[in-house]
């Protein structure tokens, strides 16, 4: 054993001392040679005699150096190089074959690379949490109206934390924060900071130890302690320059004194994995006391104890669930949750998992047409080379030496296009892990890893063992004698029809793709088309800070205020405030029609609510179908009035004008003053929920202030005045941004927009390979046909009838695959008809579209080569050869 | 002479060598080839240079070692030796191809018995 590994040791050792070692060989065979020589003269032989006898006792001494080499070196290494220095010769002499191969493969790799990154992020790999797979979100189950429909009460939350058995621990987080929901004062100008409650043990359960100071303490989540806070590693970077002395020291946030106990790591991002492009700056202890008469508040996530399968522990929260009270302090509010016990991994991402495998799909068919059009331009190739390789076997070289040399080649390729393409996809994800536009979880952890760098390597040889040998293959075989001859009709014949072959391939693939993105184009054409309810263009939002101390009335006063001035700055419109804006944060609360509410078919109905001030509805672009919006008087006089939504209106009083009604909503008895066509509330796709507006009264404080300007400029031509106006009546008004509502909208549509626009690239780089496929083969075609054509022309064919010919041909190709493709593209549209919206899977325009699409880029790119055809010179062609 | 010479099986040349060192002392490559042909017998088909690729392998392997030193006749010539493995390698091989030897010459006999029964 020792001796092998030590002559492994040597073999290496001697293959980078080549020279030494040959040269030491030849000095000790001269020595052999002339020391024979002397011998044989001894024996009386003439010198001559001598020589050739010891040459013949010898035995060749360059094969002597060749066994030399084999024994003491690495042979196989030797022929690798070989070959790498002759196929680097050869595509630096080819260097536009080279350049176009490395381009196309560099584009189809990179393209499987960014999307294979994004895939292994949000599918495969696990969550950045200590033993990922124990970890569960805990929902109710059939959430009707958005986050309140998903979350429990303190009192439940703790009643489920002792009786539980399946968890480790169970925690949650305040889930109704929203964006810059406090400011940091301190130095210079106030900034806006995004700050989130959690329950006892939520760092524990996720098994997050911050990388500096300590996590929350018990004492720390009783009421009335001391504020601490946790701070986000980036925040803690930008905002406190990274100060590691900072642990222990006290910040001012929106006026009160907090302590800095730790700053989370840095691979911690709450928002990639529980609110999808949303940011936060720090987190806080959740209090239970401090909420335990606001409803459902808490986002609930739970750790498996070890060997607890998630069924075990569904079918204890199906029996535990049921028997927790809302609120222990008023057991007349009734009791019975529900809870779904999910993977939190699942849970994340669940939902995405069909769009990532289509996505992959769609990027997997680019590499194939990639690779189909390389074996085309590698057939090309070796139609010109075929003589070189039937020189090459007659001189002795074995056949697969030669499939192992054009082998080479394609790994060659494909390596260089796989490094070009990981340069490629590193750009596409840096890009894409900065867009905080774009609501997809984790997508901010998305990066080059070992996993991604091992898939590259996979496709990269994939890719080339696809490619590469086939007209290796082709062309090591065949009859050499006629290659030699240069006759070669029949073998150039044969080389077409697989290169019709693929070509028709491409087409049919490049078919499929464009169905596909026609089809999610349309639904997403659909999605934008849809009638939010509100007018998104125009609009624009920004947080208002300003202190009430409490009081309502001063708070009507302020409000009045800063709506008023904003109005009359120039170029607004409207303006109005609300706590919450539609498709971000909600809550919801039951609305009944007095007198109904004991009805088991009717009852609380769940209602999104918005707490808002008189124009709200107006900046919005929210359209009122009747009655009249809140005024000012309502608010300062604490009047019970109600806007409510066509939903709710032909819910609860059905075929009846509910103007003039009595509700029952948040323990009072608000009277309907409105009615407003239908918002889509949770996302353009989803159905418009059952939404009311409440003027914010001594009743009903608002979470928050957004104030929603609409002007006759773009938003951001107005920004600054309405930041110098809020700053005017509220010096401490942070600098937080100014949201266009659009924006809103983006983000709610932003992963269909994402999927679309991933997709349709990839059919139009499909296209495109096709095309170049298409126009390759008939330009080849022309090519080899050129006397043919020109004896065609002396004997009279017309210019229009030889183009007519060829572009006959290159429509032959095009209508076989697109036949093909359609028959494809009818399965795999079935199997992307979930995705679609409001679109059917067999959509005619969409494959009308596609079918003229691909059948006039296929005629043009025919156009070229029919041209050529026709404008040869029959004296000129016939004189070839 | 009319039968032809006697070709090498694959690792009989490691093991000539090795004996011809062990029994020899130092030699260079030339007296190794010619001792074995006289041996031999000049029985064995040995193209001498192919001793070199012999040579090589038993040195990377740690059985025989080469210092350049000077001939008898006062020519620069590589000497090889046998090493402390070498010789523990030689008594393995001697055996096993003693062994092997000793059993093709009993199944070869036995066949010549079972043919006259």
């Amino acid at each position: 054993m020792r001796h092998s590994l030590r002559e492994a040791f040597k073999r290496v050792g001697s293959f980078f001392r080549k020279d030494q070692l040959d040269q030491e060989l030849n000095e000790e065979m001269a020595s052999h040679l002339q020391m024979a020589v002397e011998e044989n003269m001894r024996r009386h032989m003439s010198a001559e005699e001598a020589r050739r006898q010891a040459l013949v006792r010898f035995g060749g001494v360059q094969q002597a150096l060749e066994r030399h080499r084999e024994s003491r070196g690495l042979p196989w290494l030797d022929v690798l190089i070989q070959d790498l220095r002759f196929t680097f010769r050869t595509l630096r002499r080819d260097s536009g074959f080279t350049i176009v191969a490395v381009l196309i493969l560099a584009l189809g790799i990179g393209a499987n690379i960014a999307v294979f990154s994004v895939v292994n992020t949000i599918l495969l790999r696990p969550l950045p949490f200590r033993d990922p797979q124990q970890l569960v979100r805990i929902v109710q189950k059939n959430p009707k109206a958005g986050e309140s429909s998903r979350t429990y009460t303190a009192d439940a939350t703790q009643d489920f934390q002792q009786q539980n058995h399946s968890f480790q621990s169970v925690s949650g987080y305040f889930a109704f924060t929203g964006p810059d929901n406090l400011k940091l004062v301190g130095t210079g100008q106030p900034v806006p900071v995004t700050s989130i409650l959690v329950a006892e043990g939520f760092f524990q359960t996720l098994g997050v130890d911050p990388s500096l100071g300590r996590s929350f303490r018990s004492e720390e989540f009783v009421k009335h302690s001391q504020p601490v806070a946790l701070l986000s590693y980036p925040f803690w970077k930008r905002q406190l320059g990274g100060d590691r002395s900072i642990v222990g020291k006290a910040i001012n946030l929106s006026n009160t004194s907090v302590i800095v106990i730790g700053v989370l790591p840095d691979t911690f991002d709450f928002g990639s994995v529980f609110s999808p492009g949303a940011k936060v700056d720090l987190f806080a202890p959740y209090i239970m006391d401090d909420f335990r008469d606001d409803g459902n508040d808490l986002a609930l996530v739970g750790r498996l104890k070890h060997g607890v399968t998630l069924a075990q522990a569904q079918s204890e929260a199906d029996q535990l669930f049921p028997q927790l009270y809302f609120e222990h302090k008023h057991p007349e509010y009734g009791k019975g949750y529900t809870g779904q016990v999910t993977g939190l991994k699942d849970y994340v991402s669940g939902k995405l998992r069909r769009s990532l495998i289509v996505l992959w799909c769609a990027v997997g068919l680019i590499l194939l047409i990639v690779c189909v059009n390389l074996s085309n331009l590698l057939l090309a190739r070796a139609a010109a080379r075929s003589k070189e390789f039937a020189m090459r076997r007659a001189l002795g070289a074995r056949r697969w030496r030669l499939v192992r040399q054009l082998l080479t080649e394609s790994l060659i390729l494909a390596t260089v296009g796989a490094v070009l393409g990981l340069g490629l996809a590193y750009v596409i994800l840096s890009y894409l892990a900065h867009q905080g536009s774009i609501a997809l979880p984790l997508l901010t952890m998305v990066r080059v890893d070992g996993t991604v760098l091992e898939w590259t390597l996979l496709i990269a040889v994939g890719s080339a063992v696809l490619f590469g040998p086939a007209p290796g293959l082709r062309m090591s075989g065949g009859n050499l004698q006629e290659v030699l001859k240069d006759s070669g009709a029949s073998a150039g014949r044969k080389h077409n029809r697989m290169r019709s072959t693929l070509v028709i391939t491409e087409i049919a693939l490049a078919c499929v793709l464009l169905v596909g993105a026609g089809l999610l184009l349309r639904s997403f054409l659909r999605v934008l088309d849809i009638d939010l309810g509100f007018q998104p263009s125009r609009a624009a939002a920004i947080s208002v800070d300003y202190d009430d101390g409490g009081n309502p009335a001063k708070r009507a006063a302020i409000w009045q205020e800063i709506v008023r001035q904003s109005s009359m700055i120039p170029g607004v419109e409207a303006a109005g405030i609300s706590d919450n804006l539609p498709m971000s944060r909600n809550r919801s609360w039951g609305i009944a029609a007095k007198g109904e509410e004991k009805r088991d078919d009717l009852g609380y109905l769940p209602v999104f609510v918005y707490i808002v001030s008189p124009g709200y509805l107006k900046a919005m672009g929210m359209r009122l179908m009747e009655g009249r919006d809140i005024s000012w008087e309502d608010m300062s006089n604490n009047r019970s009035v109600v806007i409510i939504n066509e939903t709710v209106a032909r819910k609860l009083w059905p075929g009846q004008d509910p103007i003039g009604r009595t509700a029952l909503a948040g323990g009072t008895e608000p009277q309907v003053i409105g009615v407003i066509a239908d918002v889509r509330e949770s996302g353009a796709e989803d159905n418009a929920g059952a939404q009311m507006y409440l003027p914010a009264t001594k009743q009903f404080g608002p979470e928050g202030a957004n104030l929603v300007v609409r002007s006759k400029l773009p938003p951001t031509a107005v920004a600054t005045s309405v930041m110098g106006t809020l700053r005017q009546i509220n010096p401490g008004q942070p600098a937080t941004e100014f949201k266009p509502i659009q924006g809103l909208v983006d983000r709610a549509t932003s992963p269909r927009r994402f999927f679309v626009l991933l997709v349709g690239t990839f059919a139009c780089l499909g296209l495109l390979l096709a095309s170049l496929g298409i126009y390759g083969v008939v330009s080849y075609s022309v090519t080899r046909q050129t006397q043919e054509i020109g004896i065609r022309m002396a004997l009279g064919a017309t210019e229009t009838r030889v183009q007519l010919d060829v572009i006959w041909e290159t429509l032959r190709l095009a209508l076989i695959g697109i036949a093909l493709g359609m028959m494809a593209s009818l399965a795999v549209a079935r199997l992307i008809a979930s995705l679609l919206f409001q679109t059917a899977p067999t959509d005619p325009f969409t494959f009308a579209g596609v079918v003229v699409l691909l059948g006039t880029v296929a005629l043009l790119a025919g156009f070229l080569p029919a041209r050529r055809a026709s404008t040869i010179d029959p004296m000129v062609a016939l004189r070839v050869n | 002479m009319g039968q032809s010479k006697l070709d090498l099986l694959q690792g009989t040349l490691d093991v000539m060598v090795l004996q011809t060192l062990e029994a020899m002392g130092p030699q260079h490559g030339y007296g190794v080839a010619r001792r074995i042909e006289q041996v031999s017998g000049n029985e064995v088909l040995l193209n001498q240079g192919t001793i070199y690729a012999s040579l090589v392998r038993l040195q990377q392997r740690g059985w025989i070692a080469a210092k350049w030193g000077t001939s008898d006749n006062n020519r620069k010539a590589k000497f090889y030796s046998i090493t402390k493995t070498g010789q523990k390698q030689l008594v393995q091989d001697t055996a096993y191809w003693q062994r092997l030897a000793g059993v093709m010459g009993r199944v070869l006999a036995m066949q010549g018995e079972g043919d006259e029964q």
